[in-house]
């Protein structure tokens, strides 16, 4: 079932020309005529360098930015111009966790504050009350219950992630969108955080559009993966066709370029540790 | 052994805290030689920027260090900083992470460039223009005798990171430390710059400590490699060594952790 249906999607964002002050204006196109899907229960990601537009894609998906032109459906209804209820029904079903953790939570509130604001702009009550609501969320995305009265300071990197995460899922939402949410971590604590979101989405089924521009983190763990350059998306597939038969020539730069660990030296760790 | 260009002995690095001194650096050992490349990698807090700067004397106010750090048989660690002043960017040199707050926006990169090497090599402006010219060529920047005169931001992030390795290499330093140079670049960009350092190392025969979080750049580039851990060298071998049968438990976890673009199996 399509959750998300994007369609020739385009944000022109208006810049100073050349010659000073009194120049004319001129545009830039960040994202040019991109169109995908997202189905739900998916994981679709978004790769590409700075500038290629991903950001600006999601940021138009989750309604934080205004399209120029194109569509934007959700559940078959276009939200890229709702307004009032339908818009907050939206913003409900849609959440986005961010790449830097501490930038994205108030360093006044407690977690238990901060994971329970989206109930609160919502208007909705927990059940059982917000320290039991707190303390459920914080177990399931592994953090220690007993926490939910400390401040974000009070946490390391990949648990703030975490916070970051419990949040997004207060409001059960059908799509989470993750911008660069694990690029700021240590490798052993994106690792975690990796397996916490694949988790999460097994036990809850919603869909996720994964910004990313670490390649070998996108083939972990997507379904699909859309490819961007200079605003459009030059491929898009099945994670195994992107990655193992790749047909765009921007794709096949990219790839090839990733850094690798020494493959014959990887096999023979890997054949050691099968031994021991 | 005639590799043994740079040369570090039980190096402590002690930073004072508001609950006391801490051992940032405890007891690291490594050499280098010449055309030699020694990959540091570590988390965050580990202490491999922290051993950058201990060896240039770049520490905090207030930081304490022990041990010996030797270039060429001579001692580093507790010098003046007059005499440091002479070592640093002439015979060891060093690239941040960072170009863009490296580089001063209000100076062209001709007079960045010009001003390290007089300083050291003194001469006349137009000769050190002329080497900042041919620094630039030697990093492959198009049009080097005209950008000479261009301003930092009217150039691309890679291109800024090629301006650091310019004005680095222009003293013909006998030691290049680059302290994560590709981390804030995109890939492709980033292989660009890794292959500009490992041709511009055979041609000048510069010993290179290259420190970065990212162990697929480590494995593709360095000979020997300092695995570091909350300011402990956890293991130090041959690249080869270190990767295929690593004998730290914590270098093992690393190793686990990364993610392989070859391999959709996460561990």
């Amino acid at each position: 079932m399509t959750l998300l249906r994007v369609r020739d999607l385009s944000k022109q964002f208006v810049i100073r020309g050349q010659g000073g002050l009194l120049a004319r204006k001129a545009s830039f196109t960040a994202v040019d005529q991109v169109s995908f899907d997202v189905a739900l229960g998916e994981t679709l990601a978004i790769v590409g360098e700075s500038g290629s537009g991903k950001s600006t894609t999601a940021r138009i998906a989750a309604r934080l930015l205004d399209p120029t032109s194109g569509s934007v459906e959700f559940e078959g209804e276009d939200i890229s111009r709702a307004t009032g209820k339908d818009l907050a029904r939206f913003r409900n079903d849609v959440q986005v966790v961010f790449q830097d953790p501490f930038s994205s939570l108030n360093p006044r509130y407690t977690v238990e504050r901060i994971v329970t604001a989206p109930l609160t702009y919502q208007g909705i009550a927990p059940k059982g009350g917000r320290r039991a609501f707190t303390r459920e969320l914080m177990e399931r995305v592994g953090l220690n219950p007993d926490h939910s009265q400390r401040y974000p300071a009070q946490f390391s990197g990949g648990q703030a992630q975490r916070i970051g995460i419990a949040r997004a899922l207060a409001v059960n939402p059908k799509l989470v969108i993750c911008d660069e949410a694990v690029s700021a971590l240590d490798v052993s604590i994106q690792a975690q955080v990796i397996k916490l979101l694949m988790r999460l989405q097994r036990e809850s089924g919603f869909s996720y559009i994964f910004i990313a521009h670490d390649l070998a983190v996108v083939r972990q763990l997507s379904h699909r993966v859309a490819v961007m350059s200079k605003g459009r998306i030059v491929e898009l597939g099945s994670r195994d066709q992107v990655f193992g038969e790749p047909r765009d020539e921007y794709t096949k730069t990219l790839l090839a370029a990733v850094p690798r660990i020494n493959p014959e030296w990887d096999r023979r760790r890997r054949l050691s540790k099968g031994r021991s | 052994m005639t590799d043994e260009l740079f040369v570090v002995e039980d190096l402590t690095v002690t930073l004072p805290t508001s609950r006391g001194p801490v051992d940032v650096v405890k007891d690291v050992s490594f050499t280098v030689g010449r055309d030699d490349t020694l990959g540091i990698v570590g988390e965050s807090g580990s202490g491999k920027s922290m051993t950058a700067l201990a060896v240039l004397g770049l520490l905090p106010p207030g930081a304490r260090t022990s041990g010996s750090v030797r270039l060429d048989g001579r001692e580093l660690l507790g010098q003046s900083e007059g005499e440091l002043r002479s070592v640093r960017g002439n015979a060891i040199s060093m690239v941040f992470q960072d170009p863009l707050s490296s580089l001063n926006p209000y100076y062209t990169v001709g007079l960045q460039i010009e001003e390290g090497y007089r300083a050291h090599r003194g001469g006349s402006k137009r000769a050190a223009r002329q080497v900042a010219i041919e620094a630039m060529e030697r990093v492959r920047i198009p049009d080097a005798a005209r950008r000479v005169d261009d301003y930092p931001h009217q150039f691309s992030g890679g291109q800024r990171q090629r301006i650091m390795i310019a004005m680095a290499l222009c003293c013909s330093p006998s030691l290049l430390i680059a302290d994560e140079p590709t981390t804030a670049l995109d890939v492709t960009v980033q292989a660009q710059i890794l292959e500009l350092l490992a041709e511009l190392q055979t041609q000048t025969g510069t010993g290179l400590i290259f420190i970065t979080h990212d162990l697929a750049v480590i494995s593709s580039i360095a000979r020997r490699v300092l695995v570091m851990c909350a300011g402990d060298p956890v293991e130090y071998g041959t690249a080869e060594q270190v990767f295929s049968d690593p004998r730290h438990e914590y270098t093992r976890t690393l190793l686990d952790a990364v993610p392989r673009i070859d391999d959709e199996v996460m561990l």
